[in-house]
């Protein structure tokens, strides 16, 4: 036997990192929740979540920050996932907060950030304390330097010049009543460790994430799908077009790609040749400012 | 393929960022739109060429004063390996970022000017990575196009820093002369410095020989989290989940768990996956035992005849990491492996002088930013190993009881 044995591949030394953090946060914390949008980084969440407590079932509920604009695609997909794996789903609603009065829909009718004060309420009202994140450290640059464990005030704001250290494996999960730690399992993942990882895990995705015929206009350099959440304006015209999504978010502000990736290995392929990022090419919310993520990190956002 | 992680130490006057930016660019982890948004803020600012720096100084405050305040991760692969950069400052007063982002290193660079050769920070940078037991240092001698490409110089910066290596008990140690600016040894040899025989930083960061780093001798499973589906299909499963911290466990192994001392053999080691004939670190399993102990998190299993130390007494070199000084007579919070314990300061032995390595045993705090060799007594024992024996079984956090923030970084050098 040679010592080279001893050595994990790198999907495997990140399978090993997350798990280990989902049981610290079970471990140590009284009411974790995962939040969970139907996105691929929070279905390969799901699974991780899912094998760090194997043979017992994952010990907390997923929740749904539903914007309304959703892909119906992902909806479907929610529902069948959550009901095979026997979790309970609590889903926070941004149409009924607006019912209520609680947020405004904003001009541009995005609910990109109006979404922060429905999670809050609904962290409050249920009183997590931890909340799991599918957030990656290479997807954006105020995320580089996030904590795998997010320290949030009892307003739930994040201070990036105030974080806690971290060192080697321990978590400093400790908080006062009604402050909460965003916790962040895929934080040193790639957007192609994910793929990879869901080709090894022969995990499902929405069926959006490959390549298929599309009703979309150009906007901003983007492709946007024609669809009740996003019309088209004067001197947009709509044609039909191979696309694949990148990323899954509001379904008003998510652009598409064009692409004949249809499989998991094509996607793979692709990524490893594309030259734009995956926000980037896809994603009107984070385009508003260099700092667009860090500002809405602050208030509260995911 | 495998995975190293790596810290780079240094300023932006050493060429840090341009190095970072180089070996991001050339295995094409820069994107273009991120290329963009960087060139863009650069000629908005009015600089003379872009400013690679910005590709990692993500907060807006670091972007305003041109400064680098946190530890930034940074992730790139090459058909061998996948690499992730914690990106730390090099000024003293950032220490305890560079400490962060040492400790879960398996290498790191210092960088140096060729021009200006080994000056204090490059001293305290390699006792830092020596404090922290990385396994492996590369001094990069970066910007050897302004001294003419000289072998002299090289190998007189070389020369010097070997000999300080060699006091601080660095393992590993490789030097490079490179040229962040045009690229030369970083992916391939460069044509500039036909002298060199060693390999370019990338051939090296690739090969550099890391599984034997692990500690695979001593047999380390902190309990970190007791598994017990209360379904009626597994009634009777009970097993402890946790990370591997040290050696190789297999099933049918001899095994002790502590503190209590009862002695058991291993059943299965479980995965989702299903079971597995051996377990080493930093793999996450689950753990299940051949009799019933009475076993919760915080709890370690070892082998009979090769145990960590159960101790209350503990001395450790700590880097304090926040304003408010730590002062002999103070209690903490202490977090150890799974383990957590209140911890009273007893005795401050000395402060470091990270620069000149001077012991200072006149010292009655640590600040921000200090290290020192600390006296600790716990209310629960610890079950711990010497920092240099094993980093995970070591290492632990000092946290404010009233704040709840992390304060400090242990190394322990004795427990009993």
């Amino acid at each position: 036997m040679t010592i080279h044995e001893y050595q994990l591949s790198q999907l495997d030394y990140l399978e090993a990192e997350a798990v280990h953090v989902f049981r610290e946060v079970a471990a140590e914390l009284e009411r974790p929740v995962l939040l969970f949008s139907g996105g691929k980084d929070s279905i390969v969440m799901l699974r991780l979540a899912e094998k760090a407590f194997w043979p017992a079932p994952m010990p907390f509920p997923v929740m749904h920050v539903d914007t309304g604009h959703n892909f119906p695609e992902v909806l479907e997909f929610r529902d069948r996932r959550v009901a095979e794996l026997g979790v309970n789903l609590v889903v926070a609603s941004v149409p009924d907060a607006i019912e209520r009065g609680l947020v405004a829909e904003e001009p541009n009718g995005s609910r990109n950030r109006i979404q922060t004060p429905v999670l809050l309420e609904a962290v409050e009202k249920h009183r997590f304390t931890a909340l799991f994140g599918g957030a990656r450290r290479d997807e954006e640059k105020a995320r580089a330097k996030e904590r795998v464990f997010s320290f949030r005030d009892d307003f739930g704001q994040w201070d990036p010049k105030n974080q806690r250290p971290e060192l080697w494996n321990l978590y400093n999960g400790r908080i006062h009543l009604g402050e909460s730690i965003r916790v962040f399992p895929l934080s040193n993942w790639t957007e192609l460790d994910v793929w990879h990882y869901i080709q090894r895990e022969e995990i499902a995705v929405p069926s959006i994430y490959y390549a298929h015929d599309r009703e979309v206009f150009e906007r901003d350099g983007m492709l946007f799908a024609d669809n009740e959440f996003c019309r088209p304006r004067e001197g947009e015209p709509t044609f039909v077009a191979k696309v694949r999504y990148r990323t899954v978010g509001d379904a008003s502000l998510t652009a598409a790609v064009r692409s004949d990736a249809d499989t998991v290995e094509k996607v793979i392929e692709e990524i490893a040749a594309t030259r734009l990022t995956e926000r980037g090419a896809t994603r009107g919310d984070d385009r508003v400012s260099e700092a667009a993520m860090e500002d809405r990190k602050k208030e509260g956002y995911f | 393929m495998d995975l190293l992680r790596f810290a780079t130490a240094g300023s932006v006057d050493d060429g840090k960022s341009t190095l970072i930016g180089r070996l991001l660019f050339d295995s094409k982890a820069i994107f273009t739109d991120q290329l963009e948004s960087v060139e863009r803020t650069s000629q908005q600012r009015g600089d003379e060429y872009t400013d690679l720096s910005l590709l990692t100084d993500g907060l807006r405050a670091e972007r305003e004063q041109g400064i680098t305040i946190d530890v930034a991760y940074r992730y790139f692969a090459t058909p061998r390996r996948k690499f992730i950069i914690a990106d730390t400052p090099g000024h003293i007063q950032y220490t305890r970022n560079m400490v962060t982002g040492a400790s879960t290193a398996d290498l790191a660079i210092v960088l140096v000017d060729a021009r200006k050769g080994m000056v204090e920070q490059s001293r305290r940078h390699a006792f830092i990575v020596s404090l922290l037991r990385v396994p492996h240092l590369v001094l990069a001698v970066n910007k050897m196009d302004l001294v003419d490409w000289s072998q002299e110089v090289f190998e007189s910066i070389e020369h010097e820093f070997s000999s300080f290596a060699a006091k601080l008990d660095v393992p590993d140690l490789t030097v490079v002369p490179i040229s962040a600016l045009h690229g030369d040894n970083i992916v391939s040899r460069s044509p500039n410095m036909p002298w060199y025989e060693g390999p370019s930083l990338l051939h090296h960061l690739e090969h550099v020989h890391i599984a034997s780093d692990r500690n695979l001798v001593d047999v380390r499973f902190p309990v970190q989290y007791v598994i017990r589906p209360q379904s009626l299909q597994r009634t009777d499963y009970r097993a402890y989940a946790g990370q591997v911290a040290g050696g190789v466990l297999k099933a049918g192994d001899e095994v002790m768990v502590l503190p209590s001392g009862f002695t058991t053999r291993i059943a299965s080691i479980d995965t989702a996956d299903g079971p597995v004939g051996e377990a080493f670190a930093p793999m996450s399993v689950t753990i299940r035992l051949e009799d019933e102990i009475d076993i919760s998190r915080g709890d370690m299993i070892c082998r009979p005849h090769n145990q960590p130390a159960v101790a209350q007494d503990i001395d450790a070199m700590v880097c304090w990491m926040a304003e408010t000084p730590l002062v002999p007579g103070q209690k903490l919070a202490l977090k150890h492996t799974t383990r957590s314990a209140r911890a009273l300061v007893k005795e401050l032995q000395y402060r470091l002088d990270v620069n000149s390595l001077h012991r200072d045993d006149t010292a009655t705090q640590l600040g921000l930013n200090d290290i020192g060799r600390v006296r600790l007594r716990t209310t629960v024992p610890l079950l711990a190993d010497e920092y240099r024996r094993n980093r995970l079984t070591g290492g632990f956090i000092l946290i404010d009881e009233a704040t709840n923030r992390t304060v400090g970084a242990g190394m322990i050098t004795s427990a009993s």
